[in-house]
Protein backbone atom coordinates (compact mmCIF):
# COMPACT_ATOMS: atom_id res chain seq x y z
CA UNK A 1 0.00 0.00 0.00
CA UNK A 2 1.26 3.48 -0.84
CA UNK A 3 2.54 5.22 2.29
CA UNK A 4 1.79 8.92 2.41
CA UNK A 5 3.62 11.07 4.94
CA UNK A 6 1.91 14.19 6.27
CA UNK A 7 3.99 16.96 7.76
CA UNK A 8 2.51 17.21 11.26
CA UNK A 9 3.77 20.53 12.65
CA UNK A 10 0.40 22.32 12.43
CA UNK A 11 -2.68 22.47 10.23
CA UNK A 12 -5.39 20.23 8.79
CA UNK A 13 -3.32 17.05 9.10
CA UNK A 14 -6.35 14.92 9.93
CA UNK A 15 -8.31 16.09 6.86
CA UNK A 16 -5.34 15.13 4.63
CA UNK A 17 -5.07 11.74 6.32
CA UNK A 18 -8.77 11.07 5.70
CA UNK A 19 -8.51 12.26 2.06
CA UNK A 20 -5.45 10.06 1.45
CA UNK A 21 -7.13 7.03 2.98
CA UNK A 22 -10.27 7.61 0.87
CA UNK A 23 -8.21 7.10 -2.31
CA UNK A 24 -6.49 4.00 -0.94
CA UNK A 25 -3.29 5.27 0.70
CA UNK A 26 -2.11 4.71 4.24
CA UNK A 27 -0.70 7.61 6.20
CA UNK A 28 2.10 8.42 8.65
CA UNK A 29 2.83 11.67 10.51
CA UNK A 30 6.16 13.32 9.72
CA UNK A 31 7.99 15.40 12.34
CA UNK A 32 11.58 14.11 12.01
CA UNK A 33 14.05 13.42 9.24
CA UNK A 34 13.83 9.69 9.99
CA UNK A 35 10.04 9.78 9.42
CA UNK A 36 10.82 10.39 5.72
CA UNK A 37 12.34 6.92 5.40
CA UNK A 38 9.94 4.50 3.81
CA UNK A 39 7.27 6.95 2.73
CA UNK A 40 6.28 7.16 -0.93
CA UNK A 41 4.89 10.70 -0.98
CA UNK A 42 4.71 13.72 1.31
CA UNK A 43 1.89 16.19 1.96
CA UNK A 44 2.45 19.70 3.32
CA UNK A 45 -1.00 20.49 4.74
CA UNK A 46 -3.02 23.68 4.99
CA UNK A 47 -2.49 25.75 8.12
CA UNK A 48 -0.49 28.84 8.93
CA UNK A 49 2.64 29.10 6.79
CA UNK A 50 4.54 31.17 9.41
CA UNK A 51 3.81 28.56 12.11
CA UNK A 52 4.81 25.64 9.89
CA UNK A 53 7.93 27.46 8.58
CA UNK A 54 9.12 28.12 12.14
CA UNK A 55 8.58 24.46 12.98
CA UNK A 56 10.54 23.36 9.89
CA UNK A 57 13.44 25.60 10.94
CA UNK A 58 13.42 24.42 14.56
CA UNK A 59 13.31 20.76 13.50
CA UNK A 60 16.00 21.28 10.83
CA UNK A 61 13.73 19.84 8.14
CA UNK A 62 14.30 22.21 5.18
CA UNK A 63 17.29 20.34 3.77
CA UNK A 64 15.90 16.82 4.41
CA UNK A 65 12.68 17.80 2.60
CA UNK A 66 14.67 19.09 -0.39
CA UNK A 67 16.62 15.82 -0.41
CA UNK A 68 13.35 13.90 -0.24
CA UNK A 69 12.14 15.74 -3.35
CA UNK A 70 15.47 15.07 -5.08
CA UNK A 71 14.85 11.31 -4.81
CA UNK A 72 11.91 11.84 -7.18
CA UNK A 73 9.21 11.03 -4.67
CA UNK A 74 6.16 13.30 -5.05
CA UNK A 75 5.02 16.15 -2.81
CA UNK A 76 1.66 17.87 -2.51
CA UNK A 77 1.26 21.24 -0.80
CA UNK A 78 -2.15 22.80 -0.20
CA UNK A 79 -2.61 26.48 0.68
CA UNK A 80 0.11 27.05 3.34
CA UNK A 81 1.83 23.96 1.90
CA UNK A 82 1.82 25.52 -1.58
CA UNK A 83 3.41 28.67 -0.15
CA UNK A 84 6.18 26.58 1.45
CA UNK A 85 6.88 24.76 -1.85
CA UNK A 86 7.26 28.00 -3.85
CA UNK A 87 10.55 29.67 -4.78
CA UNK A 88 9.66 32.87 -2.91
CA UNK A 89 6.88 34.75 -1.16
CA UNK A 90 6.17 38.29 -2.31
CA UNK A 91 4.54 39.55 0.91
CA UNK A 92 5.07 38.60 4.60
CA UNK A 93 8.00 36.41 3.55
CA UNK A 94 8.64 33.01 5.11
CA UNK A 95 11.54 30.67 4.29
CA UNK A 96 10.42 28.35 1.49
CA UNK A 97 11.63 25.04 0.07
CA UNK A 98 12.04 26.35 -3.48
CA UNK A 99 10.69 23.15 -5.05
CA UNK A 100 8.11 24.92 -7.23
CA UNK A 101 9.13 27.60 -9.72
CA UNK A 102 6.47 30.13 -8.72
CA UNK A 103 6.04 33.17 -6.50
CA UNK A 104 3.39 32.93 -3.77
CA UNK A 105 1.26 35.90 -2.69
CA UNK A 106 -0.13 35.24 0.79
CA UNK A 107 -3.75 36.06 1.74
CA UNK A 108 -4.18 37.22 -1.84
CA UNK A 109 -7.99 37.34 -1.72
CA UNK A 110 -8.23 39.14 1.65
CA UNK A 111 -9.22 38.03 5.14
CA UNK A 112 -11.58 35.23 6.17
CA UNK A 113 -14.70 37.23 5.20
CA UNK A 114 -13.37 37.03 1.61
CA UNK A 115 -12.89 33.24 1.72
CA UNK A 116 -15.06 31.44 -0.86
CA UNK A 117 -15.85 28.28 -2.80
CA UNK A 118 -16.00 28.10 -6.60
CA UNK A 119 -16.00 25.58 -9.44
CA UNK A 120 -12.79 25.28 -11.43
CA UNK A 121 -12.86 26.64 -14.98
CA UNK A 122 -14.14 24.43 -17.80
CA UNK A 123 -10.77 24.73 -19.53
CA UNK A 124 -8.95 22.91 -16.68
CA UNK A 125 -7.32 19.48 -17.22
CA UNK A 126 -9.76 16.54 -17.31
CA UNK A 127 -10.19 15.27 -13.72
CA UNK A 128 -9.90 18.81 -12.34
CA UNK A 129 -12.65 20.38 -14.46
CA UNK A 130 -15.73 21.70 -12.63
CA UNK A 131 -14.06 20.72 -9.38
CA UNK A 132 -15.48 22.43 -6.31
CA UNK A 133 -12.59 24.36 -4.74
CA UNK A 134 -12.64 25.88 -1.25
CA UNK A 135 -10.36 28.87 -0.70
CA UNK A 136 -9.57 29.80 2.92
CA UNK A 137 -7.51 33.01 3.26
CA UNK A 138 -5.92 31.59 0.15
CA UNK A 139 -2.67 32.51 -1.59
CA UNK A 140 -2.16 32.97 -5.33
CA UNK A 141 0.70 31.57 -7.41
CA UNK A 142 2.32 33.99 -9.86
CA UNK A 143 5.28 34.16 -12.27
CA UNK A 144 5.12 30.45 -13.04
CA UNK A 145 8.34 29.06 -14.53
CA UNK A 146 8.45 27.21 -17.88
CA UNK A 147 8.38 23.76 -16.22
CA UNK A 148 5.22 24.49 -14.27
CA UNK A 149 2.06 23.08 -15.78
CA UNK A 150 -1.35 24.51 -14.80
CA UNK A 151 -3.83 21.69 -14.09
CA UNK A 152 -6.74 23.83 -12.92
CA UNK A 153 -7.79 27.46 -12.87
CA UNK A 154 -10.53 29.43 -11.12
CA UNK A 155 -11.55 32.70 -12.76
CA UNK A 156 -8.51 32.35 -14.99
CA UNK A 157 -5.99 32.14 -12.13
CA UNK A 158 -3.91 28.99 -11.58
CA UNK A 159 -5.12 27.10 -8.49
CA UNK A 160 -3.57 23.66 -9.10
CA UNK A 161 -0.12 23.34 -10.66
CA UNK A 162 2.43 20.63 -11.25
CA UNK A 163 6.17 20.69 -11.75
CA UNK A 164 7.26 17.11 -12.46
CA UNK A 165 6.26 15.35 -9.22
CA UNK A 166 5.56 18.45 -7.16
CA UNK A 167 1.87 19.40 -6.87
CA UNK A 168 0.58 22.62 -5.36
CA UNK A 169 -3.03 23.67 -4.76
CA UNK A 170 -4.06 27.09 -3.46
CA UNK A 171 -7.41 25.56 -2.41
CA UNK A 172 -8.21 22.61 -0.11
CA UNK A 173 -8.91 19.37 -2.00
CA UNK A 174 -8.65 17.57 1.37
CA UNK A 175 -11.85 19.18 2.70
CA UNK A 176 -15.16 17.62 1.72
CA UNK A 177 -16.44 14.07 1.74
CA UNK A 178 -15.77 12.65 -1.71
CA UNK A 179 -12.57 11.10 -3.15
CA UNK A 180 -10.18 13.89 -4.12
CA UNK A 181 -8.71 13.70 -7.67
CA UNK A 182 -5.70 15.66 -6.40
CA UNK A 183 -4.86 12.98 -3.82
CA UNK A 184 -5.50 10.34 -6.47
CA UNK A 185 -2.90 12.01 -8.70
CA UNK A 186 -0.44 12.12 -5.78
CA UNK A 187 -0.85 8.36 -5.32
CA UNK A 188 -0.38 7.76 -9.06
CA UNK A 189 2.83 9.83 -9.01
CA UNK A 190 4.06 7.88 -5.98
CA UNK A 191 3.48 4.59 -7.81
CA UNK A 192 5.22 5.97 -10.91
CA UNK A 193 8.22 7.09 -8.77
CA UNK A 194 8.42 3.65 -7.13
CA UNK A 195 8.76 2.13 -10.62
CA UNK A 196 7.27 -1.14 -11.92
CA UNK A 197 6.18 -3.40 -9.06
CA UNK B 1 -12.87 44.21 2.62
CA UNK B 2 -16.13 42.81 3.90
CA UNK B 3 -18.34 44.12 1.09
CA UNK B 4 -18.33 40.67 -0.44
CA UNK B 5 -16.79 41.97 -3.66
CA UNK B 6 -14.52 38.97 -4.12
CA UNK B 7 -16.96 36.42 -2.75
CA UNK B 8 -20.02 35.01 -4.45
CA UNK B 9 -23.34 34.65 -2.65
CA UNK B 10 -23.09 31.68 -0.32
CA UNK B 11 -25.73 29.19 0.67
CA UNK B 12 -25.94 28.59 4.42
CA UNK B 13 -24.35 25.13 4.12
CA UNK B 14 -21.55 26.41 1.90
CA UNK B 15 -20.95 29.38 4.18
CA UNK B 16 -20.72 27.07 7.18
CA UNK B 17 -18.21 24.84 5.38
CA UNK B 18 -15.99 27.84 4.60
CA UNK B 19 -16.15 29.00 8.22
CA UNK B 20 -15.32 25.55 9.59
CA UNK B 21 -12.52 25.43 6.99
CA UNK B 22 -10.57 28.13 8.79
CA UNK B 23 -11.08 26.35 12.11
CA UNK B 24 -9.62 23.21 10.46
CA UNK B 25 -6.55 25.20 9.40
CA UNK B 26 -5.96 26.33 13.00
CA UNK B 27 -5.79 22.76 14.32
CA UNK B 28 -2.55 21.87 16.05
CA UNK B 29 -1.93 25.57 16.66
CA UNK B 30 -1.71 27.96 19.57
CA UNK B 31 -3.94 31.05 19.60
CA UNK B 32 -2.53 33.78 21.81
CA UNK B 33 -4.22 36.75 23.52
CA UNK B 34 -2.46 40.03 22.68
CA UNK B 35 -3.22 43.64 23.62
CA UNK B 36 -0.72 45.57 21.46
CA UNK B 37 0.88 45.25 18.00
CA UNK B 38 4.22 44.55 19.77
CA UNK B 39 2.71 41.57 21.59
CA UNK B 40 1.10 40.40 18.35
CA UNK B 41 4.52 40.40 16.68
CA UNK B 42 6.01 38.41 19.58
CA UNK B 43 3.19 35.88 19.24
CA UNK B 44 3.63 35.55 15.46
CA UNK B 45 7.41 35.23 15.79
CA UNK B 46 6.93 32.49 18.38
CA UNK B 47 4.82 30.49 15.92
CA UNK B 48 1.26 31.30 17.04
CA UNK B 49 -1.34 30.13 14.50
CA UNK B 50 -3.55 33.16 15.30
CA UNK B 51 -3.85 36.02 17.76
CA UNK B 52 -6.81 37.24 19.80
CA UNK B 53 -6.86 41.05 19.87
CA UNK B 54 -7.94 42.36 23.29
CA UNK B 55 -7.79 45.55 25.34
CA UNK B 56 -6.99 43.66 28.55
CA UNK B 57 -6.07 40.02 29.08
CA UNK B 58 -8.57 38.06 31.20
CA UNK B 59 -6.41 38.23 34.36
CA UNK B 60 -6.59 42.05 34.23
CA UNK B 61 -10.32 42.04 33.46
CA UNK B 62 -10.79 39.86 36.56
CA UNK B 63 -8.60 42.15 38.69
CA UNK B 64 -10.03 45.48 37.48
CA UNK B 65 -13.70 44.50 37.43
CA UNK B 66 -16.24 46.77 35.72
CA UNK B 67 -17.86 46.09 32.36
CA UNK B 68 -15.60 44.41 29.81
CA UNK B 69 -16.57 45.22 26.21
CA UNK B 70 -15.33 44.63 22.66
CA UNK B 71 -11.81 46.05 22.17
CA UNK B 72 -11.26 49.52 20.76
CA UNK B 73 -11.37 49.46 16.96
CA UNK B 74 -7.95 51.15 16.80
CA UNK B 75 -6.34 48.31 18.82
CA UNK B 76 -7.76 45.65 16.52
CA UNK B 77 -6.80 47.56 13.35
CA UNK B 78 -3.24 48.12 14.56
CA UNK B 79 -2.87 44.40 15.27
CA UNK B 80 -4.38 43.47 11.88
CA UNK B 81 -1.78 45.69 10.19
CA UNK B 82 1.08 44.10 12.13
CA UNK B 83 0.63 40.36 11.56
CA UNK B 84 -0.10 38.06 8.62
CA UNK B 85 -1.68 35.29 10.74
CA UNK B 86 -5.45 35.32 11.43
CA UNK B 87 -6.70 37.95 13.89
CA UNK B 88 -9.56 37.07 16.21
CA UNK B 89 -11.46 39.40 18.53
CA UNK B 90 -14.09 39.05 21.24
CA UNK B 91 -17.68 40.29 21.46
CA UNK B 92 -19.99 40.25 24.46
CA UNK B 93 -22.42 37.31 24.53
CA UNK B 94 -25.51 38.29 22.54
CA UNK B 95 -24.10 41.60 21.28
CA UNK B 96 -25.03 41.32 17.61
CA UNK B 97 -23.88 44.87 16.81
CA UNK B 98 -20.39 44.40 18.24
CA UNK B 99 -20.24 41.26 16.09
CA UNK B 100 -21.24 43.24 12.98
CA UNK B 101 -18.49 45.76 13.73
CA UNK B 102 -15.88 43.02 13.87
CA UNK B 103 -17.19 41.54 10.64
CA UNK B 104 -17.00 44.96 8.96
CA UNK B 105 -13.41 45.21 10.22
CA UNK B 106 -12.63 41.94 8.42
CA UNK B 107 -11.68 40.12 11.62
CA UNK B 108 -10.93 36.46 10.78
CA UNK B 109 -12.75 34.84 13.73
CA UNK B 110 -15.19 36.28 16.30
CA UNK B 111 -15.13 34.91 19.85
CA UNK B 112 -18.53 35.35 21.50
CA UNK B 113 -16.92 35.22 24.89
CA UNK B 114 -17.84 34.83 28.53
CA UNK B 115 -14.64 36.75 29.35
CA UNK B 116 -16.52 39.95 28.42
CA UNK B 117 -19.60 41.11 30.33
CA UNK B 118 -22.67 39.56 28.66
CA UNK B 119 -24.95 41.92 26.72
CA UNK B 120 -27.90 39.49 26.74
CA UNK B 121 -28.54 37.12 29.60
CA UNK B 122 -30.78 34.78 27.61
CA UNK B 123 -29.75 34.74 23.95
CA UNK B 124 -26.53 34.28 22.07
CA UNK B 125 -25.88 35.81 18.64
CA UNK B 126 -27.52 33.99 15.68
CA UNK B 127 -24.18 33.27 14.05
CA UNK B 128 -25.47 31.82 10.75
CA UNK B 129 -26.21 35.39 9.61
CA UNK B 130 -22.51 36.28 9.45
CA UNK B 131 -19.74 35.74 6.90
CA UNK B 132 -17.23 35.75 9.75
CA UNK B 133 -16.86 32.48 11.64
CA UNK B 134 -17.53 32.37 15.38
CA UNK B 135 -15.96 30.44 18.23
CA UNK B 136 -17.93 29.94 21.46
CA UNK B 137 -17.10 28.50 24.86
CA UNK B 138 -18.74 25.40 26.31
CA UNK B 139 -18.59 23.50 29.60
CA UNK B 140 -20.40 20.39 28.38
CA UNK B 141 -21.75 18.70 25.27
CA UNK B 142 -25.24 20.25 25.44
CA UNK B 143 -23.82 23.77 25.57
CA UNK B 144 -21.41 22.97 22.69
CA UNK B 145 -24.23 21.64 20.49
CA UNK B 146 -26.50 24.63 21.23
CA UNK B 147 -23.72 26.99 20.12
CA UNK B 148 -23.11 24.92 16.96
CA UNK B 149 -26.85 25.01 16.20
CA UNK B 150 -26.63 28.83 16.39
CA UNK B 151 -23.79 28.72 13.83
CA UNK B 152 -20.54 28.47 15.82
CA UNK B 153 -17.76 27.10 13.58
CA UNK B 154 -15.46 26.21 16.46
CA UNK B 155 -15.99 25.21 20.09
CA UNK B 156 -13.52 25.81 22.88
CA UNK B 157 -13.75 24.89 26.52
CA UNK B 158 -14.50 27.84 28.78
CA UNK B 159 -12.07 26.74 31.43
CA UNK B 160 -11.65 29.60 33.90
CA UNK B 161 -10.09 32.48 31.97
CA UNK B 162 -7.46 34.56 33.71
CA UNK B 163 -7.03 32.04 36.53
CA UNK B 164 -3.77 30.42 35.42
CA UNK B 165 -5.41 27.23 36.70
CA UNK B 166 -6.02 24.40 34.22
CA UNK B 167 -8.50 22.46 36.38
CA UNK B 168 -11.66 23.94 34.84
CA UNK B 169 -10.49 23.42 31.24
CA UNK B 170 -9.74 19.80 32.16
CA UNK B 171 -13.20 19.44 33.70
CA UNK B 172 -14.86 20.86 30.57
CA UNK B 173 -12.78 18.76 28.15
CA UNK B 174 -13.51 15.59 30.12
CA UNK B 175 -17.19 16.49 30.19
CA UNK B 176 -17.50 17.25 26.43
CA UNK B 177 -15.34 14.31 25.29
CA UNK B 178 -16.80 11.87 27.85
CA UNK B 179 -20.37 12.73 26.89
CA UNK B 180 -19.47 12.26 23.21
CA UNK B 181 -18.14 8.77 23.94
CA UNK B 182 -21.37 7.98 25.78
CA UNK B 183 -23.54 9.25 22.90
CA UNK B 184 -21.49 7.26 20.41
CA UNK B 185 -22.13 4.06 22.37
CA UNK B 186 -25.90 4.59 22.59
CA UNK B 187 -28.56 2.74 20.67
CA UNK B 188 -30.38 4.77 18.03
CA UNK B 189 -33.71 4.81 19.85
CA UNK B 190 -32.02 6.36 22.90
CA UNK B 191 -30.83 9.47 21.04
CA UNK B 192 -34.06 11.48 21.32
CA UNK B 193 -34.15 11.14 25.10
CA UNK B 194 -30.48 12.10 25.17
CA UNK B 195 -31.18 15.18 23.01
CA UNK B 196 -33.90 16.14 25.47
CA UNK B 197 -31.51 15.72 28.39
CA UNK B 198 -28.72 17.68 26.66
CA UNK B 199 -31.18 20.37 25.48
CA UNK B 200 -29.62 20.10 22.04
CA UNK B 201 -30.98 19.47 18.51
CA UNK B 202 -31.42 15.79 17.63
CA UNK B 203 -29.58 16.22 14.27
CA UNK B 204 -26.42 17.27 16.10
CA UNK B 205 -26.77 14.51 18.70
CA UNK B 206 -27.09 12.08 15.78
CA UNK B 207 -23.91 13.52 14.22
CA UNK B 208 -22.00 12.87 17.46
CA UNK B 209 -23.47 9.35 17.62
CA UNK B 210 -22.28 8.57 14.08
CA UNK B 211 -18.88 10.29 14.12
CA UNK B 212 -17.88 10.31 17.79
CA UNK B 213 -16.98 13.99 17.53
CA UNK B 214 -18.40 17.46 17.09
CA UNK B 215 -19.16 18.67 13.54
CA UNK B 216 -16.69 21.53 14.18
CA UNK B 217 -13.17 21.60 15.68
CA UNK B 218 -12.95 21.30 19.46
CA UNK B 219 -10.26 23.48 21.09
CA UNK B 220 -9.24 24.18 24.69
CA UNK B 221 -9.07 27.51 26.51
CA UNK B 222 -9.07 28.94 30.00
CA UNK B 223 -6.18 28.61 32.44
CA UNK B 224 -3.31 27.40 30.21
CA UNK B 225 -0.07 28.70 31.79
CA UNK B 226 2.68 26.17 30.97
CA UNK B 227 3.84 24.00 28.04
CA UNK B 228 2.65 20.98 30.03
CA UNK B 229 -0.82 22.54 30.45
CA UNK B 230 -1.09 22.91 26.66
CA UNK B 231 0.01 19.31 26.12
CA UNK B 232 -2.47 18.10 28.76
CA UNK B 233 -5.32 19.72 26.82
CA UNK B 234 -4.21 17.91 23.65
CA UNK B 235 -3.90 14.64 25.59
CA UNK B 236 -7.54 14.98 26.67
CA UNK B 237 -8.78 15.51 23.10
CA UNK B 238 -8.46 19.23 22.37
CA UNK B 239 -7.37 19.85 18.76
CA UNK B 240 -5.64 23.19 19.49
CA UNK B 241 -5.11 25.52 22.43
CA UNK B 242 -5.91 29.14 23.28
CA UNK B 243 -3.56 30.86 25.72
CA UNK B 244 -4.95 34.01 27.31
CA UNK B 245 -3.13 35.59 30.21
CA UNK B 246 -0.60 32.74 30.44
CA UNK B 247 1.96 34.26 28.08
CA UNK B 248 1.99 38.02 28.65
CA UNK B 249 1.38 37.71 32.41
CA UNK B 250 4.50 35.53 32.76
CA UNK B 251 8.02 36.86 33.35
CA UNK B 252 9.39 35.95 29.90
CA UNK B 253 6.65 36.04 27.23
CA UNK B 254 8.92 35.37 24.20
CA UNK B 255 10.36 32.13 25.52
CA UNK B 256 7.12 30.96 27.10
CA UNK B 257 5.22 31.55 23.86
CA UNK B 258 7.79 29.54 21.89
CA UNK B 259 7.79 26.78 24.50
CA UNK B 260 4.00 26.44 24.46
CA UNK B 261 4.01 26.25 20.63
CA UNK B 262 6.66 23.54 20.76
CA UNK B 263 4.86 21.51 23.44
CA UNK B 264 1.65 21.79 21.45
CA UNK B 265 3.23 20.35 18.27
CA UNK B 266 4.86 17.51 20.24
CA UNK B 267 2.13 17.05 22.87
CA UNK B 268 2.63 13.27 23.02
CA UNK B 269 6.45 13.39 23.26
CA UNK B 270 7.64 13.93 26.88
CA UNK B 271 11.25 14.57 25.78
CA UNK B 272 10.13 17.50 23.63
CA UNK B 273 7.89 18.94 26.36
CA UNK B 274 10.79 18.63 28.79
CA UNK B 275 13.08 20.47 26.39
CA UNK B 276 10.42 23.14 25.88
CA UNK B 277 9.95 23.57 29.65
CA UNK B 278 13.63 23.89 30.53
CA UNK B 279 14.94 27.28 31.64
CA UNK B 280 11.64 29.15 31.58
CA UNK B 281 11.14 32.15 33.89
CA UNK B 282 8.23 32.22 36.35
CA UNK B 283 4.74 31.51 34.99
CA UNK B 284 1.79 33.77 35.78
CA UNK B 285 0.39 33.69 39.32
CA UNK B 286 -2.54 31.29 39.57
CA UNK B 287 -5.81 31.29 41.48
CA UNK B 288 -7.00 28.27 43.47
CA UNK B 289 -10.61 27.57 42.41
CA UNK B 290 -11.78 27.15 46.02
CA UNK B 291 -10.96 30.81 46.70
CA UNK B 292 -13.19 32.03 43.83
CA UNK B 293 -16.80 32.88 44.62
CA UNK B 294 -19.29 31.19 42.29
CA UNK B 295 -20.45 34.64 41.05
CA UNK B 296 -16.85 35.51 40.07
CA UNK B 297 -16.47 32.48 37.80
CA UNK B 298 -16.53 33.65 34.19
CA UNK B 299 -17.49 30.16 33.00
CA UNK B 300 -20.97 30.58 34.48
CA UNK B 301 -21.76 33.23 31.85
CA UNK B 302 -23.57 31.92 28.75
CA UNK B 303 -26.41 29.42 28.63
Amino acid sequence: MTRIGILAIQGDIEAHAAASERVGGCTVRVLREKDLDGIDALILPGGESTTIAKGLARLGLYEPLRQFAATGRPLLGTCAGAILLSREVENHPVETLGLLDAVAARNAYGTQVDSFAALSDAGSEAPFRDLRCTFIRAPQLRDLGPDVQVLARVEGRPVLVRQRRVLAATFHPELGEGPSPVHRLLLALADEAAGPA
Amino acid sequence: MSDGSSGQARTTAEAFEIKVGLAEMLKGGVIMDVTTPEQAKIAEDAGAAAVMALERVPADIRRDGGVARMSAVSVIEAIQKTVSIPVMAKVRIGHVVEARLLEALGVDFIDESEVLTPADDENHVWKHDFRSPFVCGARNLGEALRRIAEGAAMIRTKGEAGSGNIVEAVRHLRSVCGEMRAVQAMREEELMAKAKELQAPIELVRHVHEHGKLPVPNFAAGGVATPADAALCRELGAEAVFVGSGIFKSDDPENRARAIVRANTHWDDPAEILAASRGLARPMEGIEMGTLEERDKLANRGW
